[in-house]
């Protein structure tokens, strides 16, 4: 590898070479995202040699990550030798196998498997929400029977999050069709919501799925959880597999608490270094889908290890692994440690068993990344990977700003957004809104202290700045929804938002502009009334 | 073009579709399918020669030799009509925007109104609508891809809108993984891949017809054709007629009663 070479690959990649014929080449994808692993193929190719080679001679530099798209060349750097991972938790495993792989093992009761065959999977967790319940229940019902019962009612949780505060007969209507099947089946896990005047006279409401299932201990080390949502993925934050799927796979889940799925194989992202103060997980993963594109993670499970992966809190990781999907991945998942313990203290008694990927284990492809490097980043419309830096974009005239959605409305969220707000103690010269992804997360911006505000809280601080009032929680505009969804866009606007898809009508208006982006980087862009880099505010 | 539609909506044209699944004898509300309803994904009975490679993958190469298959329901060999095409990355807020979710695809009116909201999302830059307004089925009953189709949220409404309007079959250069897995499940549309960029080289309008045992798309204006990819894993799921049938073919569930 050359000097030269190195310059234009900013990320260190080591690809297997497989055996399979019809290696697919994405034009867009910087890698052979070939879908299946042979089994007898060798680990590595370098532009060096074809053998195995640990002790590659690679000098440990950090190189800047470059802020362009990778080309369609991959140029292949064997990376230093692996740091030692923990052991694996079955003990049966005789080859090395990721924690993806794992997971599938156990769930299928298969010693050994392999990425791309196709298993039975028993399910441990099974969500769904108004949107896709109703659908998901008809097909139960036609296809078990309308007395059938299922599978376990202490294994489904129904959560009514998507369009709850809106008076759109169809969507209240599919809110009463999952409490009735609830009611019927004796559900154990509905987060009800009755009262649309006023959610916090709904005890039981929670509020967006992905938020509540953490929260409420649903999510849990080297577990199954599907879920009628595409942002399923954000439970791989807890070290399970966790995945989206759709209402007739659901139907099927329903009635036998089983899925066919493919083992995937696995991207991994090491991610090195002190995290700086102005950067937060949606900063990294938004440099991770811009490197290998909506398409680049298609059938892959995505790994996340590495010093600054251990020091994010749960709620950073439940952001890296909820845009897994953005990349066109199937999963996304963080090794549990004692930070994923502490968080589940008090929230579970279901026992679990975590797993960690072998040392030998084999991976797809590794990509390396300095992450003292970075800096804050916007997906650009329309589309998630068309990344640029905040300060690049700093003359994008934005009309507003929202913060909220499993992405980027939980707690630390909003603390994060007041941190930069308070740093400026400025009003935000465009319209703010703040949507808590759930009622605790409401609770929190109301009641905890920001710190260095002098005991503050969010609301105050969100007050003080000009925000608009913190608003039922919900998924709200995030994905636009019934007309009369709060702060949808209905008008061809700028917006810069905490959220995390910004295809074409994506919260509403066709020609609505979706700039996506961290907490940080929304409220310093609000202060400004343009795309702003929150270093303007932080530093 | 109007006559391309109809034969993709009559039962009695070779390559039209049938439910692949037959309502049960009890109504009740959740009842899916109208019995008289046109179509639905009909089982491919073919031999299949799969490698004995356990790590067989999606675009392995499973040697599909289909055979006729005479029973009541026929079988899809191929699929006939005026194509629409579209560019790379359509996520399904374009092929069915949040708005529209409200409508429940199990509930047959709902599934008919999603069908006249198919595409609907698409930019302005798409000067022809998939949909006229004021219908429900769209005149194109194949539509021609880029990479990355159907990716975004895991809605089944969006395989089941663009069913609900007509279409048969989709090709495409690559599809993203939910989506994918919601058009075998569902068997609303049959998901092909082609080898090469198919949409660069095909017009909105022009006719096509898609050969499954030979894995060949024709398009009549022009005069060219393209090789498919094999289905892949996705085959026997397809073959047995969704998620359910290949279910209780192995003895996984029980057979429906009616």
């Amino acid at each position: 590898m050359t000097q030269a070479a190195i310059q234009h690959s900013p990320i260190y990649i080591h690809t297997y070479q497989t055996h399979n014929d019809h290696v697919h080449h994405n034009p867009i994808s910087s890698m052979a995202a070939s879908s299946a692993i042979s089994s007898s193929s060798s680990p590595f190719i370098t532009q060096k040699d074809a053998g195995v080679s640990p002790l590659f001679a690679h000098p440990s530099k950090s190189i800047k990550i470059c802020q362009k798209k990778v080309s369609t060349k991959i140029v292949s750097v064997m990376t230093p030798q692996q740091s030692e991972r923990k052991p694996s938790a079955t003990g049966s495993v005789k080859t090395g196998m990721t924690m993806t792989e794992k997971i599938f093992s156990r769930a299928s009761e298969k010693l050994r498997l392999s990425p791309g065959e196709n298993v039975w999977v028993n399910v441990d967790v099974l969500m769904t929400h108004d949107v896709c319940g109703p659908g998901s229940i008809g097909i139960f019902k036609k296809e078990f029977g309308n007395d059938a019962k299922v599978w376990d009612r202490e294994k489904v949780v129904i959560i009514p999050d998507h369009y709850i505060f809106t008076t759109d007969e169809r969507a209240n209507r599919n809110v009463d069709i999952i409490r009735e099947f609830s009611h019927e089946q004796g559900i154990k896990y509905f987060y009800d919501i009755k009262d649309l005047s006023n959610f916090k006279a709904n005890p039981d409401y929670k509020g967006v799925c992905h938020v509540a299932l953490a929260q409420e201990g649903h999510c849990r080390p080297g577990e199954v959880l599907l879920g009628t949502d595409s942002h399923t993925c954000t439970a791989g934050a807890f070290g399970q597999f966790a995945t989206g799927i759709g209402n007739t796979d659901a139907g099927f889940v329903l009635g036998t608490g089983k899925a066919l799925l493919k083992v995937p194989p696995t991207l991994r992202f090491v991610l090195d270094g002190e995290m700086p103060d102005y950067l937060l997980a949606k900063d990294l993963i938004l440099q991770i889908i811009g490197e290998i594109s909506v398409s680049g993670a298609t059938y892959k499970a995505m790994e996340f290890v590495g010093s600054t992966i251990e020091s994010l809190t749960m709620e950073e990781r439940m952001t890296l692994c909820n845009m897994v999907v953005e990349a066109g991945g199937k999963n996304g998942i963080v090794p549990a440690d004692a930070t994923t313990f502490k968080y589940l203290k008090n929230k579970t008694s279901v026992p679990y068993e975590p797993v960690y990927s072998d040392d030998q284990a084999r991976f797809l492809a590794e990509y390396r990344i300095d992450v003292s490097k970075l800096d804050p980043l916007v997906a650009k419309p329309h589309s998630p990977d068309n990344r640029a830096s905040a300060r690049e974009c700093k003359d994008v005239k934005i009309d507003r700003v929202y913060i909220g959605s499993c992405t980027g409305g939980k707690t630390e969220d909003f603390l994060a957004a007041a941190k930069v707000l308070l740093a400026s103690g400025e009003k935000v010269k465009v319209p703010t809104f703040l949507v808590p992804a759930t009622q605790k997360v409401w609770m929190d911006i109301y009641t905890l202290p920001v710190p260095g505000s002098g005991g503050k809280t969010c609301s105050q601080i969100f007050e003080a700045a000009g925000c608009d009032t913190p608003t039922s929680p919900s998924c709200g505009a995030c994905l636009g929804g019934p007309k009369d969804t709060y702060a949808r866009i209905n008008e061809p606007q700028v917006c810069v938002s905490t959220t995390n898809r910004n295809f074409p009508g994506r919260m509403g208006h066709k020609d609505g502009q979706i700039y996506l982006a961290s907490p940080y980087t929304a409220a310093a862009s609000a202060l400004t009334g343009f795309v702003t880099d929150p270093r303007d505010f932080l530093r | 073009m109007s006559t391309a539609a109809s034969l993709a909506n009559t039962t009695t044209f070779s390559s039209s579709l049938s439910r692949r699944q037959q309502a049960p004898a009890s109504i009740s509300t959740f009842n899916v399918f109208n019995s008289t309803a046109q179509r639905s994904f009909k089982p491919l009975i073919s031999q299949s020669i799969v490698v004995p490679n356990p790590t067989v993958s999606r675009h392995a190469s499973i040697v599909a030799q289909a055979t006729f298959d005479s029973s009541p329901s026929g079988s899809a060999t191929s699929f006939h009509g005026a194509c629409y095409v579209v560019r790379d990355n359509i996520d399904t807020d374009q092929i069915i925007p949040a708005e529209y979710l409200t409508l429940v695809p199990s509930k047959p009116d709902e599934y008919k109104k999603l069908g006249s909201y198919a595409l609907i999302g698409l930019p302005e830059s798409y000067e022809t609508r998939f949909v006229e307004p004021g219908e429900y089925q769209s005149k194109y009953s194949i539509i021609i891809a880029g990479d990355n189709f159907g990716c975004g949220s895991s809605r089944e409404h969006a395989p089941v809108a663009l069913g609900a309007a007509g279409v048969a079959a989709v090709v495409a250069e690559s599809y993203a993984r939910i989506f994918f897995r919601n058009s075998v499940a569902t068997g609303e549309i049959y998901p092909l891949e082609s080898e090469v960029r198919v949409c660069d080289e095909c017009k909105t309008g022009d006719v096509v017809t898609i050969e499954l045992e030979k894995s060949l798309l024709i398009n009549h204006t022009t005069g060219k054709e393209y090789t498919l990819k094999p289905i892949g894993d996705a085959g026997p799921v397809i073959e047995a007629g969704g998620i359910f049938a290949y279910a209780r073919k192995s003895g996984m569930i029980a057979a429906l009663a009616t």
